[in-house]
C-alpha cells in the first residue's frame, strides 16, 4: 500500500548508540490456547518459525514469533504479508477458540544499536539487562519510563523495542536522550 | 589563622592548582581539595551565618555531616543553593557565595537577633505568632519569609541534565572504607554480583587518615591493593562519588552519583540516580564524630577533632596555629599528634576523664603536649574566630581555672555509627552503654520479601571502632598495630553543672540554632517524646537532619526527663541520607519526555493546519482549527455551521476500539453492557452503556457485530485502556471459564468522522468497490472494502445529528487518507472540525457525554437512558446496584434541556437554588448544569442539566446561578434541541 | 517499593510494572441478593495489619491478574498464585501459617 507510512517514517538518531525507527513492520497479535489440539503445529507450520517457550522470541528469516503471555503471541512478518497471514491463521484455526488481529499499524518498532545499547534501555526500564539475566532470544514486556513496551536482544547484541504507535515520538525521544547521555559503564 | 602547610595533604595534587571564587574573591586551591579545605587554606574561616540568630559560622566537620558550611554554588543555569563545602570538590572556575546574611557576610543586620536570643527560645514561633489570627498571614509570615530561609531560589532554568539507571546486584556494599572493601571482597570471592559505592572521591575512610597498619602494610597500601583486586573481578561494579540515599522495601536502594559536580566541564549528565535492586545490602557507612556541648562551641574555629585531623592529613591545611583538643575519648589524641607532627602547636588536650587516656596519652605527653585530666571547657572566647578557651573542672559548674590562648578547638564527644541505611526500612537500634552509642540490633534488622533480614551493618556502622574489630566484623581476620584504648566517658554537657548562662551558649543543632537550653525548656514544658521535642525545638530538622545533633540532643532530653537514653529513643531516620537534587529525582523526564504525548496518525497535519490543541488524557485532540486571525470561539461556530450545511472532518482515532471474540462473547457483552448485545445482527451497530458494579455510568460507545462470534466495542477516548482492563479483569478473575478473548486495537486504525449533508458525496468521490447509497448502506450498519485506494471499514453512525460516517483505515494510511479527504472535499466545502464543535453538536442533539453528564454518581436512569437498559436480562454489571432504594428514588434528579429566556449561556456547573437550607446550613439546590454552550445552529444558549422532578416540569421556568452572584431564568425543555425526528441523519 | 513474582510469565516484577487491584477472593453478588450480601460484596473490605490476600495485575508485562499473600506490616510475601482460585494454594497457606500460626481468612479455614 503506497499510502502507508510508519509512525516515524524511519527516523534515526545516530550516535555511539544509534536509535532508529524501523519503518513498517508486520505484527499480528494472536490469542488462543497453546494447549489446544494442533494449535502449536498450525502456527509453526503457517508462520514457519518454531514455537517459542515462555518469554522467548524465535526467528526464522524475516519472521519471528514472540511469547507475550500464556495465551498470546506476537507474530512478526514483513508488513505486506500481515493481512494475508492474519487471514490464513484465522482460517486455519477456524475450529478453535482464538483471536487474531493485524496490529501492524498500531505499533512502532525501534532498533537500539551500539556498544552500550543495553544501558540505554536500563536507564528507562526496571529490568536487569545484564548479559547473564537478559539473553538473546528473551522478550521482556515492561515499562519504558512512562509507557508500555517490549524489548528483545538480537544475535548481534542490538536491541529491538516495540511500543504503541501513538507514543512512538515519546519512545524515540526517550531512547535517543538516553543514548545521547552516554554510557554508564556497567553492562 | 588557617593556612596551607608546606607538606602533607594526601588527597591534593600540588602540581595542579585551580582558581575559584568565593564572594567574588579569587582564591587558589589544588585539585583534590574540597571547597572547605580550599577556603581554610585561604584563611576563609567564616563561611555563613546561622539560620535563626545569624551567628557567624565556619566549617565544623570534613564530610557529609557538615551543618554550617552551606553555600550558593554556580551561576545562572548552574546555580544551586545549600551546597556543602565539605563535600564539594574544587575545580577551576568554581564560583560560590555565602548565604543567609544581609548585606554582607562580615556585617549582617540579622545578627541583631542574637541580642534577643533569650527572647527567641524553643517554640518561640508557635507561641508568639499564634494570635491575633490575621496577623499571621499579613504581618508575621511575610516578615519571617524575608528573614528566614537558607540560600536563594535558582532563577533560571536548570542547564544540567540528569538520568536514572536501573541496576541489579546480589550484594550492594555501601561505603568505601576498610569495612566496605573487606565486605565487598568477601562477597565477590563467593561469586556473587557485587556493587560497591562510596560517597566521596576517596577510598579507605578513616583508616588511611590515621595511618593504621593492616597485616604489616599501611592502610593506604592495603586499600589500594584491595581496590585493585576488586577492580579486576568481572562480578564487581565500583563507583565513587555515589551516595546511597535511601534503603526501601524489598531491597530497593536509591544511590546518587555525582558526575560533573567536581569538574569544570558541565556538558555531561550531572547526577545519575541509581535505582538499585539488591539481594542484600551491606551498610559499611562508618561513624560520625559527635560535638561536645560547651558554651561557644559554635564559634568559627571550633571543629570536630577528626575533621581537624582530616584537613591536615588529607589536604595539608591547618585550621589554626594553636589547637586545643577537648575530648572524652582516646581518638582525639590522634588529632593532637597529627598536628604536632605537622609542626603545629597543641597547647593542651583537655580530657574530661580523671584518669585520662590509654597508652596514647603517654605518647602525647612524651610529644610534649600538656594533658589536663578531669577538665573541661567552660567557655570558648572569640566572636568571629576562636581566640582562646577557659578551662574548668568537668565535675563543677564552670569556675574558670585558667585561660588558654588558641585559634582552634578540636572537640570529640565520641562516635555515632551511621545507622541510617539500617534504619530506613525498619532496622532497630540498641543502646551500647560502654561505647555510649546507638548501634544496629542484629536481631531486629529490616526484613525483605522473603521475611529475612536484608541489611547488614558492618564495621564502625555496626559499632566497631577499632581497625581489627572492623575488619573482623566485615569478615576478614587481620593483624593491626593498634594499641588498647581507655573507655569513653559519656559527656552530654560541659561542664556537668553548667548554669543557664553557659547552657544558652552551648549549641546542639548548629544549622537551626538549637541549644541545650532549648531542649531543656521543651522538657520543662512537657515535651516527653523525642519526636515532639524535635518538632518543637526544630532540633535535627535542618538540611543536615541532625547528623551531629541528634544523639547529643536526646541525651540532654533524657537527662531533663530523668529517663535513660534508650527509653527516650531516637527520632526516625528517613531518606535521603544527605539531600539529593530535584534534577536527579526527575531524571531525564523533562521537555519532550516529561510525559508521553499520544499522537494520532494525523497529528502533524493538524499541527500544520494551525490546530488549537486540547489535552485528552495523554492525547492531544484538535479543539478547533482557527484560521489566521480567527478567534477560537469563532472557529468553533464556523466549523459547526459547516457541518450542518456542507461536510466536516473530525479525527476520531483516539476512540477506543476493542475486539471481543469467542463462543461466550455475546453472553459476556450482555453482562458488560446494560443493553443486549448478543442479539445484535452481524453487520449492525448499537449504542451501548457500561456501568460499574456501583451502578454508575462508566463508559459508552457504539458496538459493532463483525461476525457471529466477534464484536467490536468502541469506547470513549479516555476509556480505551480502562475498559479493556475492565473486560480482562472480569474475564480473568470472575468468568474465567467463559471462552472470550479481547484485543485492544485502538491504535491500529485512524478513524475519521465525515459528517454533514455532503458527507456521502465526499466519500463517493473516492470511488472504490463500496455502495454507499442510502438503501445499500443504512443508518447503524457498517461496510468494509476499498474506498478509493484506502482499506476502509465505514460505520454509518452519527454523534452530530447529520448524515455521518466514521471511516476507519489502517493507522499507517491515516495521514494520506486525511489529506485525500481534504483534497477531495474541496468541491464540497469540507473543513476539519474539532472536539468543541463535536461537543456542541452532540448537545444540540441531546446526546450525553461521559464526563459531562456523568461524574461517577449518575446512573443511566438519571439520564433517561432507560431505553438502553435491557429489561430482559437477569443480570448485568451494575444491575443489582441500580435496584438499591437510593437509586430508584423518584427524587433523583433527571436530565433535561434548558433554554435561557434571554438567550444567554448559563455558566458551566451552575446550580439551581431551592428554598431553605440543608443540615449543614447550606442553601438547598434543585439542579445543576452538566453541559452548557452557545449553539450557533440555534443562535442561543442551550444547556443540559440534572433537575429535581425535571421530567415533570417541562415548559416550566427555573433559575440558575450566573457567575456574577445573580440568577438566570431558563425554561425546562426536551434536551433534543435540533432535528428531533432525525430527518437530517437518516438521509 | 515491592517486587512480586508473576506466576504467569515468571518475572519478578517491579511494583511500577504492576497495578494493584484490592482484596482478593471476593464473592460477587448480583440481582436477587440481599442488601447485606450486596453491601458486603461492594464495600466491606479487610484492612489488616498482617496477612492480606490481594489482587495484582502484571499491567506492564503479560497483562494477567494474579493474587498475592502479603504481610501489610512487614511486606513479607508468602506467595503469589493464579487468580482463578477461590482460596490460596496449600503451599501459600503453609507459608503464611509458618509465620502466623492459626491464621484464617474470612470463611476460609
Amino acid at each position: 500500500m503506497s499510502n502507508a507510512v510508519s509512525a516515524l517514517n524511519g527516523k534515526v538518531a545516530a550516535g555511539d548508540v544509534t536509535v532508529a525507527e524501523m519503518g513498517l513492520q508486520g505484527m499480528i497479535s494472536l490469542r488462543g490456547s497453546f494447549d489446544a489440539e494442533d494449535f502449536v503445529a498450525t502456527i509453526t507450520h503457517l508462520v514457519g518459525v518454531d514455537f517459542p517457550d515462555v518469554r522467548q522470541i524465535v526467528s526464522n528469516g524475516e519472521r519471528s514469533v514472540a511469547w507475550m503471555s500464556p495465551d498470546e503471541l506476537l507474530i512478526l512478518c514483513p508488513y505486506d504479508q500481515a493481512v494475508s497471514l492474519t487471514a490464513q491463521i484465522a482460517e486455519a484455526l477456524a475450529e478453535q477458540h482464538f483471536l487474531v488481529a493485524n496490529v501492524s499499524d498500531a505499533r512502532a518498532l525501534f532498533s537500539v544499536t551500539g556498544p552500550f545499547a543495553a544501558e540505554v534501555l536500563a536507564k528507562v526500564a526496571p529490568v536487569d539487562f545484564s548479559a547473564s539475566a537478559f539473553a538473546v532470544g528473551e522478550v521482556r514486556r515492561t515499562r519504558l519510563a512512562q509507557v508500555a513496551g517490549a524489548v528483545w536482544k538480537e544475535q548481534d547484541g542490538s536491541l529491538r523495542v516495540v511500543c504503541f504507535r501513538s507514543v512512538a515520538h515519546y519512545t524515540f525521544d526517550l531512547l535517543a536522550t538516553s543514548a545521547k547521555a552516554g554510557p554508564v559503564g556497567v553492562l | 589563622m588557617s593556612t596551607r602547610l608546606q607538606n602533607a595533604g594526601r588527597l591534593i595534587d600540588r602540581s595542579k592548582p585551580v582558581e575559584f571564587s568565593f564572594n567574588g574573591k579569587r582564591l587558589r586551591g589544588y585539585q583534590g581539595d574540597t571547597l572547605a579545605s580550599a577556603l581554610l587554606a585561604n584563611d576563609q574561616m567564616m563561611i555563613g551565618r546561622s539560620f535563626k540568630y545569624h551567628r557567624p559560622r565556619g566549617v565544623v566537620a570534613s564530610g557529609a555531616e557538615e551543618p554550617n558550611g552551606l553555600v550558593n554554588m554556580g551561576q545562572g543555569g548552574y546555580f544551586e543553593p545549600n551546597q556543602r563545602v565539605t563535600t564539594q570538590e574544587v575545580f577551576d572556575g568554581l564560583t560560590a557565595t555565602s548565604q543567609n546574611h544581609w548585606p554582607s557576610l562580615e556585617f549582617d543586620i540579622g545578627a541583631v537577633n542574637q541580642l534577643f536570643a533569650r527572647f527567641l527560645p524553643a517554640g518561640f514561633y508557635y507561641k508568639m505568632f499564634i494570635h491575633p489570627r490575621p496577623f499571621w498571614k499579613h504581618v508575621y509570615e511575610p516578615f519571617i519569609r524575608q528573614s528566614a530561609g537558607l540560600g536563594k531560589v535558582p532563577q533560571e532554568r536548570d542547564a544540567d541534565t540528569y538520568e536514572h539507571f536501573y541496576h541489579f546486584c546480589d550484594v550492594l556494599v555501601v561505603g568505601g572504607g576498610i569495612a566496605g572493601l573487606a565486605a565487598a571482597l568477601k562477597a565477590a570471592k563467593s561469586g556473587k554480583s557485587v556493587t560497591l559505592i562510596e560517597q566521596t572521591a576517596d577510598w579507605g575512610g578513616r583508616a588511611v587518615v590515621d595511618g593504621v597498619q593492616i597485616d604489616g602494610q599501611s592502610a593506604a597500601d592495603w586499600v589500594a591493593a584491595t581496590l585493585a583486586t576488586l577492580g579486576k573481578m568481572a562480578n564487581v561494579t565500583i563507583r565513587s562519588r555515589t551516595m546511597a540515599a535511601g534503603v526501601y522495601d524489598h531491597g530497593y536502594v536509591l544511590a546518587y552519583e555525582r558526575l560533573t559536580d567536581h569538574i569544570s566541564d558541565k556538558s555531561g549528565v550531572r547526577h545519575r540516580l541509581w535505582r538499585i535492586r539488591a539481594g542484600h545490602v551491606v551498610a559499611a557507612t562508618g561513624a560520625i564524630e559527635r560535638p561536645l556541648s560547651f558554651a561557644g562551641n559554635d564559634i568559627p574555629g571550633v571543629l570536630l577533632a577528626a575533621a581537624v585531623r582530616d584537613y591536615v592529613v588529607n589536604f595539608g591545611v591547618s585550621v589554626g596555629d594553636r589547637t586545643v583538643v577537648v575530648t572524652n575519648n582516646d581518638d582525639a589524641y590522634r588529632t593532637a599528634l597529627a598536628l604536632k607532627e605537622a609542626g603545629l602547636a597543641v597547647p593542651a588536650i583537655i580530657d574530661v576523664r580523671p584518669s585520662g587516656a590509654g597508652p596514647i596519652g603517654q605518647v602525647a605527653e612524651r610529644a610534649g603536649i600538656r594533658v589536663l585530666k578531669g577538665k573541661a571547657i567552660a567557655k570558648v572566647k572569640g566572636k568571629t574566630r576562636v581566640t582562646g578557651v577557659q578551662v574548668c573542672l568537668q565535675a563543677g559548674e564552670g569556675s574558670v581555672l585558667e585561660e588558654i590562648a588558641c585559634d582552634c578547638v578540636a572537640m570529640s564527644g565520641g562516635w555515632s555509627p551511621v545507622v541510617h541505611l539500617w534504619s530506613h526500612c525498619g532496622g532497630k537500634l540498641t543502646w551500647d552503654d560502654d561505647q555510649a552509642m546507638f548501634r544496629p540490633d542484629a536481631a531486629r534488622g529490616p526484613t525483605g520479601a522473603d521475611g529475612k533480614v536484608f541489611v547488614t551493618a558492618v564495621g564502625s556502622a555496626n559499632g566497631h571502632l577499632g581497625t581489627a574489630a572492623i575488619l573482623r566484623d566485615a569478615g576478614l581476620d587481620a593483624t593491626t598495630n593498634e594499641v588498647a584504648e581507655a573507655a569513653i566517658e559519656p559527656v552530654w554537657m560541659m561542664p556537668q553543672g553548667a548554669g543557664p548562662k553557659l547552657r544558652m551558649k552551648a549549641w546542639l543543632d548548629y544549622q537551626n540554632d538549637v541549644k541545650v537550653s532549648d531542649v531543656q525548656l521543651a522538657a520543662r514544658e512537657g515535651y516527653e517524646s523525642v519526636e515532639h521535642t524535635k518538632r518543637y525545638t526544630t532540633l535535627g530538622m535542618a538540611t543536615d537532619q541532625g547528623k551531629l545533633s541528634n544523639i547529643n540532643g536526646l541525651a540532654i532530653l533524657s537527662q531533663a526527663l530523668d529517663a535513660p537514653i534508650p527509653a527516650v529513643g531516637t527520632t526516625t531516620f528517613r531518606p535521603p541520607y544527605t539531600p539529593i537534587s530535584m534534577g536527579a529525582i526527575g531524571g531525564a523526564a523533562r521537555d519532550a519526555i516529561f510525559q508521553p504525548l499520544r499522537r494520532t496518525p494525523m497529528h502533524d497535519l493538524h499541527e500544520a493546519n494551525g490546530v488549537d490543541w486540547e489535552p485528552v488524557g495523554h492525547w492531544r485532540r484538535g479543539y478547533a482549527y482557527p484560521r489566521a486571525g480567527e478567534k477560537v470561539h469563532d472557529a468553533v461556530n464556523r466549523e459547526i455551521l459547516n457541518v450542518r450545511e456542507n461536510v466536516g472532518l473530525l479525527d476520531a482515532s483516539t476512540l477506543g476500539k476493542i475486539i471481543v471474540k469467542g463462543p461466550d462473547a455475546g453472553r459476556f457483552l450482555d453482562m458488560l453492557y446494560t443493553n443486549l448485545m448478543s442479539t445484535l445482527p452481524v453487520g449492525k451497530c448499537r449504542y451501548g452503556l457500561m456501568c460499574t458494579e456501583n451502578g454508575f455510568l462508566s463508559d459508552d460507545g457504539v458496538v459493532v457485530r463483525l461476525a457471529d462470534d466477534t464484536w467490536l466495542c468502541h469506547t470513549t477516548t479516555g476509556g480505551a485502556d480502562r475498559i479493556h482492563g475492565w473486560m480482562e479483569d472480569w474475564l480473568q478473575t470472575e468468568w474465567y471459564d467463559w471462552q472470550v478473548y479481547t484485543a485492544n486495537v485502538t491504535e491500529q486504525y485512524a478513524q475519521v468522522v465525515v459528517a454533514g449533508p455532503k458527507a456521502r458525496q465526499l466519500l463517493q468521490s473516492f470511488g472504490g468497490d463500496l455502495d454507499l447509497s442510502k438503501d445499500a448502506f443504512p443508518f447503524m450498519t457498517y461496510v468494509e472494502g476499498k474506498l478509493g485506494e484506502f482499506d476502509a471499514r465505514i460505520y454509518r453512525i452519527s454523534f452530530s445529528g447529520e448524515l455521518s460516517y466514521e471511516v476507519a483505515v489502517p493507522a499507517s494510511q491515516g495521514a494520506a487518507f486525511w489529506q485525500a479527504l481534504l483534497a477531495n472535499g474541496q468541491a464540497f466545502g469540507v473543513m476539519p472540525y474539532g472536539t468543541e464543535a463535536m461537543h456542541i453538536m452532540r448537545a444540540e442533539k441531546g446526546f450525553i457525554m461521559i464526563g459531562d453528564e456523568t461524574d461517577g454518581t449518575v446512573i443511566p436512569q438519571d439520564l433517561n437512558l432507560g431505553w438502553a437498559i435491557s429489561k430482559k436480562k437477569a443480570d448485568y454489571l451494575g444491575k443489582r446496584a441500580q435496584e438499591r432504594s437510593h437509586m430508584t428514588d423518584p427524587k433523583r434528579w433527571k436530565l433535561v434541556g434548558l433554554e435561557t429566556l434571554d438567550g444567554s449561556v448559563i455558566p458551566d456547573g451552575s446550580h439551581a437554588p431551592a428554598a431553605g437550607t440543608n443540615a449543614n446550613g447550606q442553601r438547598n439546590t434543585q439542579g445543576r448544569v452538566t453541559s452548557t454552550y452557545y449553539s450557533p445552529t440555534l443562535k442561543r444558549g442551550i444547556a443540559m442539566a440534572l433537575v429535581l422532578n425535571g421530567l415533570d416540569r417541562m415548559g416550566q421556568e427555573i433559575e440558575f446561578q450566573n457567575d456574577k452572584g445573580g440568577l438566570i431564568k431558563a425554561r425546562i425543555v426536551d434536551p433534543v434541541f435540533y432535528d428531533k425526528d432525525g430527518a437530517k441523519q437518516n438521509v | 517499593m515491592l517486587t512480586l513474582h508473576c506466576p504467569y510469565c515468571g518475572i519478578q516484577a517491579d511494583e511500577t510494572e504492576l497495578a494493584a487491584g484490592g482484596e482478593a477472593h471476593l464473592k460477587r453478588y448480583g440481582p436477587g441478593s440481599s442488601d447485606d450480601e450486596f453491601e458486603t460484596y461492594l464495600f466491606m473490605r479487610e484492612n489488616k495489619k498482617g496477612v492480606h490476600l490481594e489482587r495484582w495485575r502484571h499491567a506492564y508485562g503479560c497483562g494477567k491478574w494474579f493474587l498475592a499473600a502479603r504481610d501489610t506490616a512487614t511486606l513479607e510475601v508468602y506467595g503469589t498464585y493464579a487468580a482463578q482460585t477461590s482460596e490460596p494454594p496449600v503451599e501459600v497457606k503453609a507459608a503464611i501459617r509458618a509465620k502466623h500460626p492459626g491464621w484464617t481468612w474470612k470463611e476460609q479455614a
